[in-house]
């Protein structure tokens, strides 16, 4: 008994059943979320004393490199699960995982190039943290592609989890990367363990940022997840139901 | 330890120059506006391809059935 949720957690149609009623939730709270921190940010936080007003670019700099970071996470975990417990959701998770994660990876390259422009007077250099950035797209991409290079769904499942899961070792060298090796990127601006260096005036923006990130996370990756459901579980009755039922109007 | 929040701009033209500094922040937020409404909007075009194909399928299974059951009808009299 204890372990039947576990069970119906790994069922896909439990899965899709359950989340529909999320997902308007998560998708206002990161629409709110979101604008209040741009806003914030770009208008109402205080200048930089020494960047000016490049620095506003860490509202969205900052969490789309900690979602990129926790979207690895997430999907080397599905991927583990998946070659555990043979979970078909785990797997499905792991995919819908890695063109988030790409996304969000890039954004977060795209957006501190654009800021060293005007603070360090260069795009792009082979600091320690920017490459090991680099390597994670590398490794998002690479899982996209290794999943298109098999026919059948169940190999491409299991060699895309193994690819994940080798590719953790990035992760620590990422978050370490700061301290291990100074060169231009400056170190975390927010910490854990000790009282971060930046001024409430601009935390709470960024605060709201990280969270409105998440959000959007959850919500990209359940529905995300949610339609790789629809397409794996395609010759089943209950997805050409409900593929009927929206094609009469709701939905 | 009081902090005000509030405009940080004279008008809207500083806002958007901010000091210089404007073309480098607008780009980075469109960008990323930009990937983030992809993001947002690419599981329900996905979806409505899936019911396209869906449609596609059965439209071709009963063209098929229909063919199958005229054949056994043009079949029987004889």
């Amino acid at each position: 008994m204890a372990w039947q949720w576990f069970h119906r957690l790994g069922s896909p149609r439990w899965f899709y059943e359950r989340t529909g009623v999320w997902l308007p939730w998560l998708a206002l709270a990161s629409l709110v979320l979101l604008t209040v921190g741009s806003v914030w940010g770009l208008g109402f936080a205080p200048q930089d004393a020494k960047q000016g007003n490049s620095y506003r670019i860490i509202y969205i700099h900052v969490p789309a490199a900690f979602l990129a970071l926790a979207g690895y996470y997430i999907m080397a975990i599905s991927g583990a699960i998946g070659l555990i417990w043979k979970m078909k959701l785990s797997f499905a998770v792991m995919r819908a995982a890695a063109p988030i994660g790409a996304v969000l990876t890039f954004v977060a390259l795209f957006t501190g190039a654009i800021w060293g422009k005007p603070t360090w007077g260069t795009y792009w250099v082979w600091d320690a943290r920017i490459t090991s950035m680099l390597i994670l797209l590398f490794l998002y991409i690479g899982v996209i592609a290794l999943a298109r290079a098999f026919s059948r769904e169940q190999v491409a499942d299991k060699a895309c989890a193994l690819l994940a899961l080798v590719g953790t070792v990035n992760i620590p060298i990422i978050y370490k990367s700061v301290d291990w090796w100074f060169t231009l990127h400056q170190p975390a601006t927010i910490k854990l363990t000790q009282s971060s260096s930046i001024d409430p005036s601009m935390f709470y923006p960024l605060l709201t940022m990280i969270v409105g990130f998440y959000c959007l996370y959850t919500w990209t990756l359940i529905a995300h997840t949610r339609t790789l459901v629809l397409q794996r579980e395609w010759r089943t009755q209950w997805v050409q139901q409900e593929l009927a039922e929206g094609n009469r109007g709701g939905d | 330890m009081e902090t005000k929040v509030e405009f940080q701009f004279a008008s809207l033209a500083d806002f958007l120059a901010m000091d210089g500094h404007g073309i480098y922040v607008w780009i980075a937020y469109g960008v990323t506006a930009a990937a983030l409404i992809a993001l947002a909007v690419y599981p329900s075009l996905r979806r409505r391809q899936l019911q396209r194909e869906l449609q596609r399928q059965q439209r071709i299974q009963q063209r098929r059935q229909q063919v199958e059951s005229d054949r056994i009808k043009t079949a029987e009299p004889a």
